[in-house]
Formats: C-alpha cells, sequence, structure tokens
C-alpha cells in the first residue's frame, strides 16, 4: 500500500547503542531546541495591561441597549430566546405601568432576562433575531469566575448604564441591511 | 338528492348540495382549502367579511359551463353541480390573497413582540405564508382608546381585523350578548354598548375564536410566550361544559386554559369560563398527554419528541 506521508517509522525494539544509551546527545539536541525558543519572537502577550486587536464584529458579552431617551428597548418577545441553539436566555415579561415611560420603551417589558453564559456559544443568533434591536453582542470578555452562579448574567449586568458617556457603542456592529431597516419608514413597528 | 362533482384544483369531489366551496375543500384536506379569518364552521352566518378565502370559479356548473366574472368567496358560495374551482392553481387567486392580506395589514398595528397571539395567530400565519413582509404604506395607523370589557378578556381594538367571530359566538353560545359592532367602514369597532363588562358563563370563548391578538386572556397576559409553555390535553367533570381542555403549563404552573382547536385553528367544543378561568391548579384536572403540535409551528420548538415510534419513522420517511 502506498504510504499517505513519509513521517511514519517502523516501529522496532533493535538495541541501542553506547552513545544513545548515555542519553547526553539526546539531552544536548533537547536544550538546544529549547534554547532556540528564547531568541523568537513571542506568540503571548501580557494580557491584562496589553490587549490584542479584537475585530469590530467580534462577539463576546451581550449588552441589552437603551433606546435615545434611555428607555430599554427589549419587550421580552422571546425570540432571542427561542432562536437560541444552547437555550441560554431565559425572561420573565412584565407590564409596564403607568409613570414607567421614561423606563420601557414599549407596554411590556423584561423584568427579569437571564443569559447563562457558560451555556452561551456566542453564535449571535439572539441578536440576529431581535426585532426591536435590543441585543447585541459587543467585544467585550465575559470575566472569569471561580463559581458557576455568577456566570448567569442578569440584567444588572446586561442592560447598559444610563448614563450616556458611558453607553455601549453598536453603531460598527450593525450591518447596513439593519441601518436600512432602521431608516426605512415602511419598517413603522421599530420607530 | 344525488350528490354534486365538483372539482377543486383539479381534485374531484363528490358533496352533498348546500354545501359551500371551502367545506368541500375541507373534505379534500391539504394544501386546496382556502385560507379562512372569518369563517367558524361552528358559528352560523360567519365568513364573508376577511375575503382572504376567495377563490376563482372557472366553471360555475354543468348546465352553465361559463366561469364566474368575480373571484368569489369560498366560504359562501355554494356548490354546484359540475363546478370548476381553482385555488392555488390560479395566479390570480394567489395575486388578489396577497393583495387581501394586505388590506387586512393596514391597520394592523405590528406589536407581535408584545402581543400574546404571536405564535397562535393566524394573521401572522398568513401574512408569512404571502410574504408580505413590509407595508407600502405611510398612513398613521387606526387607533382607538382602550376599552375595559371587563377582568378576564383584554380587548386591544388596534389589532381587530373585524372578522365578526366574537360578536357571533355572543350570539349564538351565550344567552345574552352585551357587545356587538359599532361605527362604520374604517371607525367601526367591537365595543360593549356601555362599556358593561362581558359577563357570561361562555364569553371566554371569545378568546379563542379570535384570529388575531384582539380578545386575549386578561389572566394570561404577558405572562409567558406561547412557545415557552407546554400544551397539555386535560379534562376535568363540568357541569357546564365538556370539560376538554389543553392546559399551556410551564412546569407545575397552568397558565392558562383553552379550548382544543382543530387543524383549521377552530375549537373542538367550547369550554365555560369556569374550566377556562378559575381552575389553574394541576390538582383540578386530570391530564391526558402532551398535545400534539404541528411541527411548523413555532410553538413546537424547543420540544424535544422521541423519533423512536412507527408514526414518526414514516413522517421521516416521507
Amino acid at each position: 500500500m502506498e504510504k499517505l506521508t513519509n513521517r511514519s517509522r517502523v516501529v522496532s525494539d533493535k538495541k541501542m547503542t553506547f552513545l544513545e544509551k548515555i542519553y547526553l546527545p539526546a539531552i544536548i539536541k533537547g536544550m538546544f531546541i529549547t534554547l532556540k525558543h528564547f531568541f523568537r519572537k513571542k506568540t503571548t502577550i501580557n494580557y491584562p495591561e496589553q490587549k490584542r486587536e479584537f475585530s469590530q464584529i467580534y462577539r463576546g458579552q451581550h449588552v441589552l441597549k437603551r433606546d435615545d431617551l434611555g428607555r430599554e428597548r427589549c419587550t421580552a418577545c422571546g425570540l432571542c430566546a427561542v432562536a437560541c441553539p444552547a437555550e441560554a436566555i431565559t425572561m420573565v415579561a412584565a407590564e409596564r405601568k403607568p409613570g414607567e415611560e421614561n423606563l420601557y420603551r414599549e407596554e411590556k417589558y423584561a423584568a427579569v432576562y437571564e443569559i447563562n453564559m457558560l451555556r452561551c456559544i456566542y453564535c449571535g443568533d439572539c441578536e440576529e433575531a431581535c426585532p426591536k434591536e435590543a441585543i447585541f453582542l459587543t467585544d467585550r470578555i465575559v470575566a472569569s469566575q471561580y463559581q458557576r452562579l455568577p456566570f448567569v448574567y442578569g440584567k444588572e449586568l446586561l442592560v447598559e448604564p444610563l448614563d450616556p458617556d458611558k453607553r455601549i457603542d453598536v453603531s460598527v456592529r450593525q450591518t447596513d441591511e439593519v441601518r436600512d431597516f432602521k431608516l426605512n419608514k415602511r419598517f413603522a413597528h421599530n420607530k | 338528492m344525488p350528490l354534486l362533482k365538483l372539482t377543486i384544483d383539479n381534485i374531484e369531489v363528490e358533496v352533498e348540495p348546500g354545501t359551500t366551496i371551502m367545506n368541500a375543500a375541507r373534505k379534500i384536506g391539504g394544501h386546496v382549502v382556502p385560507p379562512a379569518m372569518c369563517y367558524y364552521s361552528k358559528l352560523e352566518g360567519s365568513g364573508g367579511k376577511c375575503r382572504t378565502c376567495l377563490v376563482k370559479v372557472s366553471q360555475g356548473s354543468f348546465k352553465d359551463n361559463r366561469p364566474m366574472p368575480k373571484l368569489v368567496a369560498s366560504c359562501r358560495t355554494l356548490v354546484q353541480d359540475g363546478m370548476v374551482v381553482q385555488n392555488t392553481t390560479s395566479p390570480e387567486v394567489i395575486e388578489n390573497r396577497r393583495a387581501i392580506t394586505e388590506f387586512l395589514l393596514l391597520n394592523h398595528p405590528l406589536d407581535c413582540p408584545v402581543c400574546d397571539q404571536a405564535g397562535e395567530c393566524h394573521l401572522q400565519d398568513l401574512s408569512y405564508q404571502n410574504g408580505l413582509e413590509e407595508t407600502n404604506t405611510d398612513e398613521a395607523r387606526r387607533t382607538f382608546a382602550p376599552i375595559d370589557i371587563g377582568n378576564l378578556i383584554k380587548l386591544h381594538m388596534n389589532r381587530c381585523i373585524l372578522c365578526y367571530r366574537c360578536v357571533m359566538v355572543a350570539d349564538q353560545i351565550t344567552d345574552s350578548r352585551v357587545h356587538g359592532v359599532l361605527g362604520r367602514g374604517d371607525h367601526s369597532e367591537i365595543s360593549t354598548l356601555i362599556k358593561k363588562a362581558v359577563d357570561n358563563d361562555f364569553s371566554g370563548n371569545m378568546i379563542d375564536v379570535c384570529p388575531v391578538g384582539a380578545l386575549t386572556d386578561k389572566t394570561f397576559r404577558f405572562k409567558s410566550r406561547v412557545w415557552f409553555t407546554r400544551p397539555f390535553d386535560a379534562h376535568r367533570k363540568c357541569t357546564k361544559c365538556s370539560g376538554k381542555t389543553v392546559l399551556w403549563m410551564k412546569g407545575e404552573e397552568i397558565l392558562r386554559v383553552t379550548g382544543r382547536k382543530d387543524k383549521y385553528g377552530e375549537l373542538e367544543e367550547f369550554i365555560c369560563n369556569d374550566c377556562r378561568f378559575v381552575y389553574k391548579q394541576p390538582k383540578d384536572w386530570e391530564i391526558e398527554g402532551p398535545r400534539k403540535i404541528e411541527r411548523h409551528s413555532v410553538i413546537s420548538q424547543n420540544h424535544y419528541e422521541k423519533l423512536d415510534n412507527e408514526e414518526n419513522e414514516d413522517k421521516i420517511e416521507a
């Protein structure tokens, strides 16, 4: 049979010679390889101080956006949860009370919105499914934890801060289609 | 009386005199059945309002083989011997259905993310089937001030497509009708005249017959999306109705009780308000088993079924 590669070696148990028995040449050879790596370009970086460049559409920790008036866009329609292949999203809806119009955009809102970051596979299907432009994946990394429970992110971690300076910019993440969709007045339900 | 012969989409069927084209098509079943938003086989006099079921009659009968001059409403047109009907085989009908769907959506708010009916809404299905994902109109949609019609049923007049089904339920199933349609044309609305609460033992059936989210269960309002709940067939001994219902459960909790709907979205039996609104504990019910949901429905999402029985194997092969 023809070999696929020339890297295969036939195993044999032939007796080692004296040079092989003292192992010194092999050790020196190994040390030399190690030494060679000292002078190579490092492939690692000092992470917290140095950071790698991220793709603009890196899919990391989610954000629940607010609209221009600071109201939560999410209306707990459940499409993200049903689109989620890992079933990482759960939510409980509630009705907006009179006087809460400055907090929530629609008459229904998510009272509880949880994403299990251990389950999430960061595929971005929730972002794609969202009809209200509410959920986006960002280039933030989900912080590591010692316990499993803190990985279930609730609204306090997901909803972006009300402070206009601390808002999370997702403008680069919105594709042309999404931008068109928002500007197109034929889709009046998205105002 | 001899049976009448008619052809729908090149399929021949024999029906009794006095049958409508819609019911003849339902006898065949499958894709030849025109969609219906207002026709309801259990309600006398329903149909003829929404115009989604319009079909083309290319031959009136054996005696008079001229085609009918206009598309006819299949739910209201009686079959004649030798009729030839075109439903999906006629491009005219399909084009017309697209237009009708657009008309129905003219004033319908696109608030599906908020609406509790989403996922089991006939108008949603209809617009998906007809591929209408955008509107061509700029004008503001008609809006109404919210009306309170009691603490069991929520009326969203903005979503109403004026199919009159709920009025007929109140007329025919309950003994005293307290609501109807007020106004004319664009201004017509379902309302109770003196904002009197709809208060009757069978008033809850209005929720089930409503093809859109205009009438929804107030006790289920915003509790859960339909596709996060698990439907179970269940029954209980009831003195007022058959007691056969579907429980929509989340874990051990019964979020909603509805009647059982057939494949045309029509109730098999009307159920009373006690069954619907009062008994919300699992111990009140005898659960028969999970309800079969059609695979293409969003309600069947994330419901895992074993595929090891024979019935399912047939489905896979087919």
